[in-house]
């Protein structure tokens, strides 16, 4: 986060709409703390932002509904941590951050621009997940491109790695190990 | 009556998730290999956030000042509710594997069905759970497979889980009152309906590792009664030791 090269900071006679969109800015310096190439915007867990005059406090109130990415994941507290406290020191008053479990996150909502962040940054974006959800997946193997030297030989080397979205790879022609944002 | 089979449905749903993720957790630092150290220690993760999430919704079911955390930590072992299968010991690695195994298969045929349901709440949770479920199957299938189908020492050692787990498997499937009350008036099916998809499963993979469900065992059942192991004793005793003796402790 860099706050202070940012020009969000809102004014009471802003529209709603300037103010939104601000709302939107704003939270695109809220990053992943496991993966800090990508914002929460990129990650897709974001899911509403609702911006209300609060005159009493003469300022903007903002409620912003955020989608957990796997049950177990620790990072959620602290990217709703995050933007809270980026939004409070652009002056907003009243912020509410709730969490909506359904419908279920899916990597298919993470950015394009976020799947090239993550590829730039050493790791493999997730491909269109097909349903992971169903049985027919449960025995299927994925083609996984190696970030580094962009082969497709590459092999699975454990469905889980260091945190809960990923797993590890290793690349079969430049040998190096990597890891694969899964499809979920 | 519905919403206290509904508190009941919910905390033996939130009990499963929480023992066997601690019963996995206990493999943290002790896996065979680096990679299914952190593979087992990640499915652990999955299951307590399964359970907060199961927690919190009985919480607020309950009232009454209840948490997530008064929940897990303050209920004595007779009032669990969880299946005895998921407080079975992790014995060796073949037990754990076939506990795993049997278990995540049943919770992603009946999760799959809880996604769809009256309850928004047990939904939404099942929805959200069952991709990460849908790995923890992938992922004991395998191991199914590459140990049974494996040496003869890891053959025998799967054959004899096999033995030790399977007698509470039927427990799974033979539904409680509030098990009833709640899946068939707000989900429309019963538990039993869910053993024949689940057998077929099991069987499929069990054929390709060349083992085979034992036949002629005894059904042991009880912990969604309540009535539990000495195993879950001493695993409550280890879990909530400092809540019990530092109540109110934050990290």
């Amino acid at each position: 986060m860099n706050m202070a090269l940012l020009n969000n900071h809102i004014a009471v006679d802003d529209s709603l709409e300037e103010v939104t969109k601000k709302v939107w800015q704003i939270l695109e310096t809220v990053s992943d703390p496991e993966v800090p190439v990508l914002s929460v915007i990129d990650l897709g867990i974001v899911r509403n932002i609702a911006v209300t005059q609060t005159p009493q406090l003469e300022g903007w109130g903002v409620s912003i509904s955020i989608t957990p990415t796997y049950t177990g994941c620790p990072a959620i507290d602290v990217m709703s941590m995050g933007i809270r406290m980026a939004l409070l020191q652009e002056g907003f008053t009243n912020i509410t951050i709730n969490q909506v479990l359904s419908p279920a996150w899916t990597t298919d909502w993470m950015s394009e621009s976020g799947k090239q962040k993550l590829k730039a940054y050493g790791i493999a974006p997730p491909k269109y997940s097909k349903a992971v959800g169903s049985s027919n997946a449960f025995q299927e193997e994925e083609i996984i491109q190696c970030p580094l030297c962009n082969s497709q030989n590459t092999r699975l080397v454990s469905q889980f790695g260091s945190t809960a979205c990923k797993a590890l790879y290793q690349c079969n022609e430049c040998k190096e190990p990597f890891d694969y944002f899964k499809c979920h | 009556m519905i919403n206290d089979h509904l508190l009941k449905f919910t905390l033996h749903l939130a009990d499963n998730a929480l023992i066997i993720g601690h019963r996995n957790s206990e493999w943290c630092g002790h896996g065979p290999v680096l990679e299914q150290d952190i593979a087992l220690s990640n499915i652990s993760l999955d299951y307590i956030g399964q359970a907060r999430n199961f927690y919190q919704y009985a919480a607020q079911l309950q009232g009454n000042g209840a948490t997530e955390d008064s929940l897990a930590y303050l209920r004595d072992a007779e009032d669990f509710k969880n299946c005895l299968l998921v407080e079975m010991p992790n014995g060796d690695w073949a037990q754990t594997i076939v506990r795993e195994f049997l278990f995540s298969t049943y919770q992603y045929f009946l999760f799959e069905k809880l996604q769809i349901s009256a309850d928004q709440q047990l939904s939404a949770i099942a929805e959200k759970a069952l991709k990460e479920v849908t790995y923890h199957v992938r992922w004991s299938s395998e191991w199914v497979i590459r140990l049974g189908d494996g040496t003869e020492e890891s053959k025998q050692r799967m054959e004899k889980a096999i033995e030790a787990m399977w007698p509470y498997t039927n427990e799974l499937f033979i539904p409680t009152s509030f098990e009833t009350g709640v899946l068939v008036q707000s989900f429309g099916f019963d538990l039993s309906a869910l053993q024949a998809t689940w057998n077929k499963k099991v069987t499929a993979v069990f054929e390709e590792a060349t083992l085979c469900i034992p036949d002629n065992t005894t059904n042991k059942i009880g912990g969604k009664e309540g009535k539990h192991t000495e195993y879950l004793t001493s695993l409550l005793e280890e879990m909530q030791f400092l809540q019990r003796t530092h109540p109110g402790a934050e990290w």
